[in-house]
């Protein structure tokens, strides 16, 4: 074992690094801002959890218990405990009575050590500090440009143990931002931190949709002058474009198995809904209408497509086999219901709906129909579920900008992504990571 | 090429002279394709002599100035008003004598709603203008309707007056 190896390391070396951190931080301040989580109503049930420093951490350029704590508050699920600062690592056994005062039933401990190679050796524990329990722990060895990434899969871990569900902390999401005439497609931590551009063009960029594989992302680019549709290899940049037909191409949605893409075409006149192969090919359609049809999403069975249409004389939501069918509308309230996510366990319907001329985001329960505007922003667009089907992310309008939000289903915990400069849109929430 | 816009500017009011409805957006365009090329007779006949050239000019400017190839439409709609019908015939007269132009109609809309639905309602309204274009006798191989949604305002702002020019169809010559 190669415990606590980092207080070998000589003073200056420290101070360098650290005065380089800091100017770091102050030059890089507003880009790699935290999210800032805003709770509203009561009566939530959220479990109190303290995050001590790790151990080393502070000789590390990511602050790892900073990072779980902020990943864990904006699940809506957890309330963090004041630490007051303490430092202890994995191995060290907890008073348990000094925890329970604070009214933390969890606490979460670890270390981070640079190991000889340049990499750091990532570790961490988990206590029920009502019982006294040891809940298991985890540890990475990692580059340095992946210690946010041990973050996000520490509250993951810590979300699994604690919720039964799978965490999405370590999932990716793309969106898209315009500063002047320049669009770009970016791939982000789900927390909207470590950004890296997919692509750069002068032309707009609309819907992108991640593979169900994490690997590549099918959006609608306008750098030909018109909307064409794109498969997109996230990791090698290898662009094929599948969807080039005369008129319009948009609204690209991947089939769960990620074999077929839906999408709307114009080609044969009018917005109607086609499927295709997802290596591109000829699209087959899937209903014939005089009305608009777009935006389609499948159902993470694969058997049903929701998407809207205006064939009733407004948008409203509709749902149809995916191999095509009698279509059966679904959002009856407003005369204006657009972009349709599914939560993957089918119970919910998050989309946008127009109310008294403004634009807010709605959860529906699919098997009540009840509906929720869940929001106070008048300029909601485009939600996209978490894989858990816990978090919505979604963009909206505030103080005159465009910014993205996440929102628990009940709208009770929002965090919105700070700091991207110009217009920031179009979220898509990636799938869980193998 | 102020010269020209001033002789624009002057039929212009020639003509408004003449009707008090008329706007500067039903001016039609001069024609100046293959008005030189009709000349009667030929070499060697009527009193044309035998060594005469008729000068054929290809005329690149015959392409409509930016205001005479926007069609603007009201809110929620993509019926084309009256007030273009001109725009829509000088377009399509110009389109019917070369028939290996090509263009793209292209359609927007204001900043209010998603971004896919408006790409659907700005498709709407290019396929209204195309339609048009079709009625007047245009080929179909020589169109394409395409959307930009509201992807690109020409004018910023949340007022009635930029989104009234941003809800639009662009012909756009190719």
């Amino acid at each position: 074992m190669m415990m606590f190896s980092s207080q070998h390391w000589d003073n200056a070396k420290m101070l360098k690094r650290n005065l380089l951190i800091l100017i770091g931080s102050l030059v890089c301040g507003s880009v790699f801002a935290q999210f800032r989580v805003e709770v509203s109503g009561v009566g939530l049930t959220q479990v109190p959890i303290a995050i001590a420093s790790f151990r080393g951490e502070e000789s590390a350029p990511q602050k790892i218990a900073s990072i779980v704590q902020a990943d864990l508050e904006r699940s809506g699920q957890f309330r963090a405990v004041d630490s007051n600062g303490a430092a202890m690592d994995e191995g060290s056994r907890p008073e348990v009575s000094i925890w329970r005062q604070k009214g933390a039933d969890v606490l979460v401990t670890g270390s981070v050590i640079r190991l000889a190679d340049g990499r750091f050796d990532v570790r961490m524990r988990l206590w029920d500090v009502v019982r006294g329990q040891d809940l298991g722990g985890q540890s990475y060895a990692v580059v340095a440009g992946d210690l946010r990434l041990v973050a996000h899969r520490i509250a993951d871990f810590v979300y699994e143990k604690m919720t039964g569900d799978k965490g999405i902390f370590s999932t990716r999401i793309a969106y898209v931002t315009k500063v002047g005439q320049t669009y770009n497609l970016w791939v982000a931590d789900a927390d909207g931190e470590s950004a890296q551009s997919a692509l750069k063009s002068a032309e707009p960029i609309i819907s992108p949709s991640w593979a169900p594989n994490g690997q590549q992302l099918a959006y609608v680019s306008f750098e030909s002058r018109k909307p064409v549709i794109f498969v997109h290899d996230v990791a090698s940049g290898k662009r094929r474009l599948v969807a080039n037909f005369k008129g319009s191409n948009s609204a690209p949605a991947w089939s769960p198995d990620g074999k077929t893409l839906a999408a709307t075409l114009t080609r044969d006149g009018g917005s109607q809904l086609y499927l295709m192969d997802a290596n591109g090919g000829e699209p087959r359609r899937l209903a014939q209408n005089s009305s608009i049809d777009t935006e389609p999403t499948f159902t993470s069975d694969g058997r049903s497509i929701y998407f809207v249409s205006d064939r009733g004389g407004a948008p409203q939501i509709y749902r149809m086999p995916s191999n095509g069918g009698n279509a059966e509308r679904v959002t009856f309230t407003g005369t204006y219901n657009i972009s349709p996510s599914l939560s993957a366990d089918g119970k919910w319907l998050a989309y946008i709906s127009r109310v008294s001329g403004v634009f807010k985001l709605h959860v529906m329960e699919l098997a009540t129909g009840t509906t929720n505007a869940i929001t106070d922003t008048i300029a909601d667009e485009n939600p996209s579920f978490s894989p858990n089907g816990r978090l919505i992310i979604y963009a909206t309008h505030e103080s005159g900008r465009e910014a993205l939000m996440t929102t628990t289903v009940d709208g009770k915990i929002k965090a919105r992504l700070a700091g991207q400069n110009g217009d920031i849109r179009e979220p898509d929430w990636g799938p869980m990571q193998k | 090429m102020i010269k020209k816009l001033v002789l624009v500017a002057g039929v212009a009011m020639a003509l408004s002279a003449c009707g008090s409805a008329v706007k500067l957006d039903n001016v039609p365009v001069e024609d100046k394709s293959g008005s030189n090329t009709s000349l009667p007779g030929g070499p060697g006949t009527g009193n044309v002599g035998e060594r005469a050239v008729t000068p054929v000019a290809l005329d690149k400017n015959k392409v409509p100035d930016a205001a005479n190839r926007v069609v603007y439409f009201d809110y929620d709609s993509y019926s084309i008003r009256q007030e273009f019908q001109a725009l829509i015939e000088t377009n399509a007269k110009l389109l019917k004598a070369d028939k290996s132009q090509k263009v793209a109609i292209e359609g927007h809309t204001d900043e209010r709603g998603g971004r896919e639905y408006n790409l659907a309602l700005g498709q709407k309204r290019a396929e209204a203008v195309k339609r048009a274009m079709g009625l007047q006798g245009v080929t179909e191989n020589q169109l394409e309707a395409v959307s930009f949604g509201k992807e690109k305002p020409v004018m910023a702002g949340s007022n009635e007056d930029a989104m009234a020019k941003n809800r639009r169809a662009e012909i756009s010559y190719r």
